[in-house]
């Protein structure tokens, strides 16, 4: 299979006011279509600024980013967030708090005709198990059906690549624990391409097929995950 | 949160006095309309009416419109971009606030007068001789009214908007950018939405004051429905009919209170999710320079020019040494003493008014519509106050007068119905800063006191008293400086041969003498400087606290 997401040698750095300051270095990795890769690490170790990165909020200082056969992200290229088919999903869900459910996983899809945009967005919310619930406004969810409203939002526009920061760390654990599987099948189902970032071991292995462990900005490992069966939990 | 039931019945009657005293003027407008007939009312139907409520809703339209589109794209071009003078913009927007709409009006009738300096230069930059060749269109017009009233007003909208754009968390727009939006498409669908209550708080606050005007509509030329109380009052001696007049403005007024009221309780959209706050984008080149042409403007001509004309004219008065005449003298003293006199009554109305709802606010209701009722002076227009709190004030000293065998009226001649109108307009400034300085004491703090044997008074005396200082103080500034300003109310309630910076400065606009006014202004617009500081400090702590 060939790689969906592919980077090179990628370095990222903040602007401070002593210059820059490093906090990713010489990051590679690549992950086939389809696939569902994770970067795990504790806080602080810059996994969540390579999404960012990915997904075009942060500036490349070295190396690159591709999608398919495209560069996203160079010293020289830098495609525009809304350009780069690359959904995500935030850690705090950053659900639009004036537009219902519905509205909210219509959001990206603008440039559609109405009746697609219409049927698009059932089908989203039939996938996520939240059909009657289009109407409601955000603050009328629990925290559970926020994270599976802003999965749904994120999967409507068919990213090519779907990126996800901590997705389940706002939620309890056994809430966590349910959706962390029906995540990652509601993904297999849609054969998305997909990144998550945790600091969570359990959760790393129950999602990914590819994990990468972080340090101190560096990628020190990326392995096939060993995926736990559903009968051991 | 429980407080103890520690008011006492005399704040609570004086609590229920004060809210009563607010609600009078409207209660007496109401009376004086309906009981005079409708021989009047036809008469203003006819003739008053039309064009006065046709120029309002013109002014108020266009107004809007330009402060919204000034407050909003300001407030989000220092939010989201960093450009060349952003620090200093950021609280410069403010001034304006300095700037009583009338001062602007008669800084630019001077200005850009066919024979002025602004169009001597522009005729002298084109190669004209004379006003018959080349001259400006009139700013005596609608579009100028609009024009003055909206430069001034942007920052009512700039500031609401500003404060709910910093809090903002950035990751609501970064969403969108990854669901296909652009920058500016993120703008409209979600920041802007977003934004919608508090831009609706600024604009009804911005028409208020639009709606309070007299100054810049009289001196550009407008009739508005205030300018028609006023005229119908004090030219026609039409007391009845400058009421109903007044009573048509109320409709106005419920409506802007209503937009704001509706605004303010849905600004849980701003607040709901604290989290990382938008971070400005750095402009370059030609963008970055246009971006602070187009924040400096609003400041240029809402303040720097109008603020230059007057320092400009005031050392032209100097040079004269003619010296300052005793009538200025005499008005910069009244109106240090008007603005002291209402300001200790407006706060220390406001402390009680607190007080008592903050103790009865586990008793429920009762607090409450009076809290409601004691602020609801800022919504009515000065002259709709002074008309209606003409009749009662005009009974209750007349009543005093022979009761203590003074031949005139004791009150209004020493200027105190006067310095009631201004506490009742101005009261809403100390109850909210007292209510929010009282809650961010904690009930434990009175509970000890009370535990260790002081009674509901000490407490607030030895406890709250210090502790409120800061609270008082700003809001002691705010009352005092927006008594200074003053020109509605004071024009018509003040004493016989009594004038304030405001009304000097009016009278020599109206004949149109241009002698002492501007000195008046730059004294007022000096003083009105102090509280947009303040303001412009609150601003910058709201801003580092969201940078965090």
């Amino acid at each position: 299979m060939s790689a969906a997401l592919q980077l090179d040698d990628v370095r990222l750095a903040y602007e401070g006011a002593r210059g820059l300051h490093t906090v990713v270095e010489s990051f590679s990795m690549s992950l086939d279509a389809g696939a569902i890769g994770c970067l795990l690490g504790p806080s602080g170790c810059g996994k969540t600024t390579v999404l960012r990165a990915i997904a075009g909020f942060e500036p490349v200082r070295a190396g690159t980013i591709r999608l398919g056969d495209s560069v996203l992200s160079s010293v020289a290229t830098h495609v525009q967030p809304e350009r780069r088919r690359v959904g995500m999903m935030f850690q705090e869900y950053a659900l639009f708090p004036h537009l219902t459910a519905a509205q909210n996983v219509g959001f990206g899809l603008k440039r559609w005709a109405r009746a697609a945009q219409r049927e698009r967005v059932a089908a989203m919310l039939a996938l996520v198990g939240l059909a009657d619930a289009g109407e409601r406004h955000p603050h009328e969810l629990s925290g559970g059906q926020q994270q599976r409203v802003a999965l749904a939002r994120a999967l409507a526009p068919e990213p090519a690549l779907l990126l996800l920061d901590e997705p389940f760390s706002n939620l309890d654990a056994a809430t966590r624990e349910r959706l962390t599987a029906e995540v990652r099948d509601i993904l297999k189902a849609a054969g998305q391409t997909a990144v998550l970032v945790t600091h969570n071991e359990a959760e790393a292995h129950t999602m990914a097929d590819h994990i990468g462990v972080m340090h101190n900005g560096r990628l020190m490992r990326w392995a096939a995950s060993v995926r736990p069966t559903r009968d051991n939990g | 949160m429980t407080h103890l039931r520690s008011v006492g019945a005399a704040w609570r009657i004086a609590s229920v006095a004060i809210a009563l005293g607010v609600l009078a003027p409207v209660l007496s407008l109401a009376w004086l309309a309906v009981g005079s007939g409708l021989a009047h009312w036809s008469h203003l139907a006819r003739h008053v009416l039309p064009q006065a409520s046709l120029n309002t809703a013109l002014l108020l339209t266009g107004v809007g419109v330009l402060v919204l589109v000034i407050g909003t794209g300001c407030a989000w071009l220092v939010t989201a971009c960093d450009f060349p003078g952003r620090k200093v913009l950021h609280w410069a927007l403010l001034l304006p606030l300095a700037m009583p709409t009338y001062i602007v009006a008669f800084a630019y009738l001077d200005l850009l007068h066919p024979i002025g300096p602004v169009q001597g230069a522009i005729r002298w930059a084109l190669g004209f001789d004379s006003p018959r060749q080349f001259r400006l269109p009139d700013l005596r017009s609608m579009p100028g009214a609009i024009f003055v009233l909206g430069f001034v007003l942007y920052p009512y909208v700039y500031m609401t908007a500003r404060a709910m754009f910093m809090t903002q968390p950035a990751h609501l727009m970064e969403a969108a950018r990854t669901l296909g939006a652009t920058r500016t498409g993120a703008f409209f669908r979600v920041a802007l939405p977003l934004a919608r209550p508090a831009l609706a708080v600024g604009l009804s606050l911005a028409l208020l004051e639009t709606l309070n005007d007299i100054g810049a509509s009289e001196f550009l030329g407008i009739q508005t429905l205030t300018v028609a109380v006023y005229t119908t009052w004090i030219t026609r001696s039409d007391l009845a009919g400058a009421a109903q007049i007044a009573c048509a403005m109320l409709f106005v007024v419920l409506a802007l209170v209503l937009l704001e009221r509706n605004g303010r309780r849905h600004q849980r959209f701003g607040s709901a999710q604290r989290m990382r706050a938008i971070q400005p984008r750095r402009l370059h080149g030609a963008t970055a320079w246009l971006a602070t042409f187009a924040a400096a403007l609003p400041v240029m001509l809402g303040f720097v020019a109008p603020a230059l004309y007057l320092v400009w004219e005031t050392i032209k008065r100097l040079r004269l040494g003619t010296g300052i005449s005793s009538g200025l003298v005499a008005s910069l003293g009244n109106t240090i003493g008007l603005a002291a006199g209402v300001t200790v009554v407006t706060v220390a109305a406001g402390l009680v008014v607190a007080w008592a709802v903050r103790n009865q606010g586990s008793l429920g209701n009762g607090a409450r519509w009076q809290a409601r009722a004691a602020v609801l002076g800022y919504a009515l227009p000065g002259t709709v106050l002074a008309i209606g709190l003409l009749t009662p004030a005009l009974a209750f000293d007349g009543a005093l007068g022979s009761l203590i065998g003074h031949p005139g009226l004791p009150l209004m001649g020493a200027g105190i119905v006067l310095v009631v109108a201004c506490a009742i307009r101005f009261l809403a400034m100390p109850v909210g800063g007292i209510e929010a300085g009282l809650a961010r004491i904690p009930p434990a703090l009175e509970q000890a006191s009370r535990l260790l044997g002081e009674t509901a008074s000490g407490t607030l005396r030895r406890v709250h008293l210090p502790l409120l200082r800061p609270a008082i103080a700003a809001a002691s500034l705010l009352v005092f400086v927006d008594a200074m300003k003053e020109l509605p109310a004071t024009l018509l309630l003040r004493p016989a041969n009594f004038d304030t910076l405001a009304t000097l400065l009016y009278a020599e606009a109206a004949r149109g003498t241009y002698e002492e006014g501007a000195m008046a202004a730059l004294a007022i617009v000096v003083v009105g400087l102090l509280p947009v500081m303040l303001l412009a400090r609150s601003g910058l702590s709201v801003q580092a606290e969201a940078a965090r």
